[in-house]
């Protein structure tokens, strides 16, 4: 039996051509999984409530932070310090009460995934890492469950619909045929590290869940096996034809069993632990008066450190600039510890075993933190 | 033989805006002279798109193909 449907909240859409009392039944009756309910998540749940899709679930076990608030458009100063999904859901259920919202303030692993997923006919991913990217990936394969793919680095947004199939004998793509071997996490920048616009989440959200609207109601030409691109400094958009590659398959856990047991972070993972302390060791290394610390952020990046002697010089001037590394041991700094560990690296390859190298967990942002706590 | 190149995200960076490969072949000479000229490359994810559809072999190029290489974002 239909629902009954709020004709005068709906009825902007309801109106179009192809859409009306048809498609309004059909959002309501969708249920939709939002994984992350952060930049791309915040404009996508806006916008899939204020549609009216029947059920959203949100899963997100991150709490809201200041230095979210210029992307993730659904929290206040007031949301600081609390859970994002239920926080998201707060705001949601003012925007709509007449939808069904569902909160999991826990972090999406491959021992919970699969029970959650499966109660939803459409996965939106708003993640922000590799290692839930390619594991949000192969569930949606084993529970054959389409997956609206939404990623973002400084300027471009990617979108595009994976594992969706018309009819059972289409050919339907999914992200390892882009990338089969996953990225390492410090082989990519993430937005702490390499920065965003605000506003380019927000679009690519927003495509997220217009994707989502033309699934669920069956308009339009969804971006299904398609990738498209949105540059937002030049406003072009890119969009290519996906195919499936046959290798893939292997990479996929072959049932639920292998992907409960797939340790989905070690495969995204480097080799990081030999080069990366924490604040407490960092501060015993400091106070020993034998180190160098070398920032390796770009001179204009804030917060600036005056609380011990540093060597400034820019990722992409280390090479020419090892010289002045001066002491048997050396610790890399940046903003949050990703850069800081790609010139670790770099380093050990020039110096080798002569000197011991590290690079700070967390970057400055950490340490400035840790410090910070402990003046209060 | 004309080729055009277009480079997305962080590939940037590395491959700066403006870039030039004479005499390729197909996609997989494509990837080792990038490769050679541009030894961090090889490190990172990318897939490489021509006349606007992925590459899921080797594909042979020719005269004012259009090719893009594009890495993986992760954020969100």
């Amino acid at each position: 039996m239909d629902n009954p449907i709020s004709y005068e909240r709906y009825q902007r859409q309801m109106i179009l051509q192809d859409f009306g009392a048809a498609g309004q039944q059909k959002l309501l009756k969708g249920k939709v999984l939002l994984i992350g309910a952060g930049g791309l998540g915040c404009p996508a749940l806006q916008y899939l409530a204020a549609a009216g899709v029947g059920t959203i679930g949100i899963i997100d076990d991150d709490v809201v932070a200041l230095s979210n608030l210029h992307r993730q458009v659904l929290y206040s100063v007031n949301d600081i310090g609390l859970p994002k999904a239920e926080r998201a859901a707060e705001k949601l259920r003012q925007l709509n009460p007449e939808i069904k919202i569902i909160t999991y303030v826990q972090r999406l692993t491959n021992q919970n995934a699969l029970s959650i997923l499966e109660a939803y006919d459409l996965i939106i991913d708003g993640t922000d890492n590799f290692a839930t990217r390619y594991m949000i990936n192969d569930a949606c394969i084993l529970l054959n469950k389409p997956l609206i793919y939404g990623a973002i680095s400084q300027y471009e947004g990617q979108v595009a619909i994976f594992n969706y199939r018309k009819s059972d004998n289409d050919e339907a793509v999914n992200y390892r045929d882009l990338f089969p071997d996953p990225p390492k996490e410090d082989e990519v920048l993430n937005c702490a590290e390499a920065g965003v616009l605000g506003v380019l989440p927000g679009i690519i959200g927003a495509m997220q869940a217009n994707e989502t609207i033309k699934l669920l109601t069956g308009i339009g030409k969804p971006l299904i096996n398609r990738m498209l691109t949105f540059n937002a400094l030049n406003n072009q958009a890119y969009e290519i034809e996906l195919f499936s590659r046959p290798e893939t398959r292997s990479l996929i856990p072959g049932n639920m069993d292998i992907f409960e047991a797939t340790n989905y972070e070690w495969l995204c993972s480097s080799m990081t632990e030999q080069y990366e302390i924490d604040c407490k060791y960092f501060d015993i290394l400091l106070a020993s008066n034998t180190i160098d610390v070398m920032d390796i952020r770009e001179v204009d990046e804030m917060p600036g450190i005056d609380e011990f002697p540093i060597l400034r010089v820019p990722l992409k001037e280390l090479s020419e600039n090892v010289s002045l590394i001066q002491s048997d041991t050396v610790v890399i700094i940046c903003q949050s510890g990703v850069r800081s560990l790609q010139a670790a690296k770099q380093l050990s390859a020039i110096f080798g075993e002569s000197k011991k190298i590290f690079s700070l967990k967390g970057g400055i942002m950490e340490w400035k933190q840790q410090h910070t706590k402990q003046l209060l | 033989m004309q080729i055009k190149i277009i480079i997305f995200g962080q590939l940037c960076d590395l491959l700066g805006e403006n870039l030039v490969l004479d005499n390729i072949a197909d996609t997989d000479s494509l990837t080792a002279a990038l490769h050679r000229k541009y030894p961090e490359l090889v490190n990172t994810k990318y897939m490489i798109a021509v006349n606007k559809k992925l590459v899921v072999g080797n594909i042979i190029l020719s005269n004012n193909n259009t090719v893009a290489l594009m890495p993986a974002f992760s954020g969100g």
